[in-house]
């Protein structure tokens, strides 16, 4: 048997459940006990599309260094499912533990000499001490919990402390379930009482940080931001942020004298209606938005098209998920980007935003619409499901107390009064950005007809093609204004001179910074930028235009981003490579840092000896 | 463009309570043949909106694409409109009114708009029951795309190019109520004394009111043998009852004879009079309504007239129990839960 050195705060936990057998929330209980003793996490499912009966797992990968990518390796597998026992087995690096409910005798072949196997007989003991069956099911959980934290040395009083909080309202709840987890750690403490080589130590590295998912900080920030409307069609894995952004309506919309709504949420009969809906209800003035995932973004072209050409503003989320078509509904990608960036038929250009964190989330929601007022065009706030649906180390949500939301250009009766003629398409200020009127504002003045047909300054249909021509340019100009108040990039310099670059984006970020200290140990450094919108401001020009070589890392498989750099700044495509993961799998350091090596010695940048990695 | 229509108007053209002209409420000159059934509606929406006092910036025209929503240009020109995207109509107005309850909602569609392309749109915002005025400019083709027929074209009505449809017509009145319309009624372009009244009760009904309108397509179906042409509608018309309108706080004038006349009392206080009301034929019963619909297809007659209406009915916004106030007039203080909140929220995730 392998022998590894006890290693403290740096292991990958996988938990492999039964889909809708109430693990989610033993699994949390044991990451957030982590978080609680002050250990970076990154806790991620990795779940079917399947309500009831597949196999489903959790990850957990625990850092002292504050890595919170995905890593490759197994350490230690907590495995209650049988269907999945061979892949889970074979899945455990070797030296790591197989942690399974050892009721029913594991079968002989499935044993490898080169790892450890602690069984626990986990429905024995559920069968014994309860009589339930429910609780015989998700008391299970519970002690598995209690056996691994007892493994682990987690501290008994931080899982306490989080069922005391689970339950309160419910006190009747806590007894059984510390008595669970004790059930758990006794067993432990009898059978297998040596030091396993994996620990977990307190320390104080999560700071103020919070643990949250970035739907729930997205559907939080529509709320600061003053939707109002907000109008959508069920798709995993966006749904979960329009189901956040009510509860906080319900917890902070409601009038207290009436009892009525401040919100109205609608869910549409597709993706069409439910964009339409939210492009009306800005077009009469009110925030409004709507979130989906490829597939809806693709049925939502044509009207992204008319609130770009008639210059509405609307926001839009698109949680990405593995395409194309269908695809994996379940599984994270980085795959919208170029449908998003010109979606809409003829020649149209959207405004992006790329969050990384559930902070990111936030602001970049609150952020899209104060920039689709200001620029009267369609944001897309571009999550994925990773980011969306995982839970997150992030910095906490900001607000500033000051901040007021920017409306735009919009008439007031009074301006509207002291103006000879009103021409909602003209250029007044040079900037691109017309003015806009809503409806009811005057009762002579400012009224027009909102078109998708080509129009002129005065929102008069014309095909006359000078006309169509200006229009059409005003836009570009617009969208040039755009690229001067959409967020800069993040640039991190290394401290040694180089003219390697890493090019990355929303939830590549975490890999491709911990890919970077990786090589950095290895003498190949790098300096990286992390693009947070498009259109690309002056800043990602430079960045490229200062390095030899920039490594584009992203989710997808045909180089999206790298694709818009390329066709958007005239970039020379020989100086973008790509680093390119799209198994539907949050992305590696370990992929990048050996995609890159073999791309280093291709290329010979390096001798061969400077990359063994 | 040369589509300019004259400025000056007569000194003393006659103005409503509140003090506008007929005139103020026209739109901008027609772009459709000549004869087209879709002026007349045009014409009969700003008859319907100057009689009743409304107040054009109060009004948003809503429509899709085609003939029909061309036609929100065409009246109300201090009105707000919106020409959105091929059978998507309702939706943008569903949005629209969720931002602001307090306008009238007038969408104007036609029969590829609704009863094909749009037909999921329509079909939900009638389960939805928006307050809006929906009607549909119902001329059984396709006229900008050059007479196709549409899915409203009559089974074995033949069209310009002398083929002979072999589809079963959707018929938008009886599957509007079906799917909980609350004010149906179908009439005729060229009724304009039957169409007007029609206009204003639909108008002053809180909830969805349909008006669907024969509307027929001078240049691609009004050939001997279409069942949309201006001959075989006037000859085939088959009114439900007369219809007057009385605003509310008016006095009713006209006198008919007792037991022929049924009033009808609507949310604003306003009342729909039907006079010489077919037998055995009840417009608040929907059971009634929908075998009236029905007799009249099997005899070949098209029914007009309001067909059915519900006044004890709750609006979206009462069945989402949203506030009074529009949304659009929310403010930052109101909407924004602020700085302390937020570090609530922060030390809940910790």
């Amino acid at each position: 048997m392998a022998k590894n050195k006890s290693k403290v705060n740096d292991l990958v936990v996988r938990f492999a459940n039964v889909n809708g057998t109430g693990s989610a929330s033993a699994n949390y209980l044991f990451a957030k006990a982590v978080f609680r003793m002050g250990i970076p996490v990154s806790p991620k499912n990795i779940f079917p599309s399947n309500i009831q009966g597949l196999p489903t797992w959790y990850e957990v990968r625990i850092s002292e260094k504050g890595y919170l990518g995905r890593r490759d390796g197994i350490d230690v597998m907590v495995s209650v499912n049988p269907q999945s026992f061979a892949k889970d087995i074979a899945s455990v690096s070797s030296g790591g533990y197989f942690l399974y409910d050892s009721t029913k005798r594991l079968h002989s072949d499935l044993i490898r000499d080169d790892i450890h196997f602690i069984g626990i007989p986990l429905m024995e003991i559920c069968i014994r001490e309860y009589t339930d069956p429910r609780q015989r099911l998700l008391f299970k959980n519970i002690i598995y919990v209690g056996a691994l934290s007892e493994l682990l040395k987690i501290e008994f009083s931080v899982l306490e402390e989080l069922i005391r909080e689970q339950f309160s309202g419910k006190e009747k709840l806590i007894a059984p379930n510390l008595n669970a987890l004790q059930l758990g750690i006794q067993y432990v403490k009898e059978h297998f009482p040596e030091q396993i080589n994996f620990r977990l130590e307190r320390r104080n590295l999560v700071g103020d940080a919070i643990l949250m998912d970035g739907n729930t900080a997205a559907g939080l920030g529509a709320v600061y931001a003053g939707a109002t409307v907000a109008s959508w069609y069920p798709i995993t894995p966006s749904t979960s942020l329009i189901e956040a952004f009510e509860d906080y309506c319900k917890q902070f919309r409601i009038d207290k004298e009436t009892g009525k709504k401040n919100y109205a949420i609608v869910q549409a009969e597709d993706e069409l209606a439910a964009i339409g809906m939210a492009i009306g209800a800005n077009w009469n003035g009110a925030r409004s938005f709507t979130a989906t995932s490829g597939p809806g973004l693709s049925l939502m072209n044509e009207f992204l098209g008319i609130a770009y050409f008639s210059e509405i503003p609307v926001v839009l989320v698109d949680v990405q998920r593995a395409g194309p078509s269908t695809g994996m509904p379940t599984r994270t990608q980085q795959s919208d980007i170029l449908n998003a960036a010109y979606c809409g038929h003829g020649d149209t250009k959207n405004i992006l935003l790329f969050p990384s964190t559930p902070a990111e989330c936030f602001e970049m929601v609150a952020d899209a619409f104060d920039l689709s007022d200001s620029l009267q065009s369609p944001v897309l706030v571009m999550s994925d499901l990773d980011l969306g649906m995982n839970d997150h180390m992030s910095a906490p949500l900001k607000w500033n107390s000051d901040r007021k939301y920017k409306l735009g250009k919009v008439m007031t009766e009074k301006e509207l009064d002291a103006l000879p003629k009103y021409g909602r398409y003209l250029d007044v200020d040079d900037d691109g950005i017309p003015y806009r009127t809503i409806p009811g504002t005057h009762p002579t003045k400012g009224a027009y007809v909102t078109r998708g047909s080509s129009h002129d300054e005065y929102a008069a249909y014309t095909e006359d093609s000078p006309t169509y021509v200006r229009i059409v340019n005003r836009l570009l100009k617009k969208f040039d204004t755009a690229k001067k108040m959409v967020p800069k990039p993040e640039i991190i310099k290394s401290p040694q001179e180089t003219k390697l670059g890493f090019l990355y984006f929303g939830t590549s970020a975490y890999a491709s910074q911990e890919a970077k200290d990786f090589l950095a140990e290895h003498n190949i450094f790098v300096n990286a930028i992390r693009i947070k919108a498009f259109p690309f401001s002056k800043e990602v020009e430079a960045f490229i235009e200062r390095h030899e070589t920039i490594f584009v890392i992203e989710q997808n498989r045909d180089a999206q981003m790298r694709t818009l750099l390329i066709n958007e700044l005239d970039v020379n495509p020989k100086k973008l490579i790509k680093v390119l993961n799209y198994d539907g799998m949050p992305i590696t350091a370990n992929f990048i840092a050996k995609e890159i090596s073999v791309d280093l010695k291709a290329h010979l940048y390096l001798s061969k000896e400077s990359v063994s990695l | 463009m040369t589509y300019l229509k004259p400025k000056f108007h007569h000194p003393d053209l006659p103005k409503n309570k509140l003090g506008y002209t007929r005139k103020y409420y026209e739109g901008s000159l027609s772009t459709l043949c000549a004869g087209c059934g879709h002026d007349s509606i045009s014409a009969a929406i700003v008859e319907a909106c100057f009689e009743l006092n409304i107040e054009p910036h109060k009004v948003a025209k809503m429509s899709g694409i085609g003939c029909s929503s061309k036609t929100p240009a065409y009246f109300l020109s201090n009105s707000h409109g919106f020409n959105s995207v091929h059978g998507r109509m309702p939706s943008v107005a569903t949005g629209a009114n969720l931002a602001n309850r307090d306008l009238l909602y007038l969408g104007v569609s036609g029969d590829g708009d609704s009863a094909s392309i749009g037909m999921g749109q329509f079909v939900h915002v009638i389960r939805r029951n928006l307050n809006m005025v929906y009607i549909v400019m119902n001329n059984g083709c396709y006229g900008l795309t050059k007479g196709q027929d549409s899915a409203t074209a009559d089974v074995g009505s033949k069209n310009k190019s002398g083929n002979i449809n072999q589809f079963e017509g959707i018929d938008l009145c009886g599957l509007a109520i079906e799917l909980g319309a609350t004010f149906v009624a179908q009439s005729f372009s060229g009724d304009k004394a039957q169409l007007v009244p029609l206009l204003q009760a639909a108008m002053s009904h809180e909830g969805f009111a349909l008006v669907n309108v024969l509307s027929p397509c001078v240049t691609f179906n009004n050939n001997t043998g279409s069942t949309k042409s201006y001959d075989y509608v006037r000859e085939h018309l088959e009114a439900t009852a007369s219809v007057d309108f009385v605003p509310y706080a008016e006095e009713i004038t006209t006198q008919y004879e007792e037991g022929e006349t049924k009033s009808i009392q609507l949310h604003d206080g306003s009342w729909l009079e039907l006079h010489k009301l077919a037998q055995g034929w009840n417009p608040e019963d929907k059971i009634s309504a929908i075998n009236a619909l029905q007799n009249a297809r099997k005899h070949h007659e098209i029914l007009t007239g309001l067909i059915y209406l519900d006044t004890d009915n709750k609006e979206l916004h009462d069945l989402m129990n949203t506030t009074d106030v529009p949304l659009n007039k929310l403010t930052q203080d109101v909407l924004c839960p602020g700085l302390e909140v937020l570090e609530s929220i922060n030390a809940d995730l910790r």
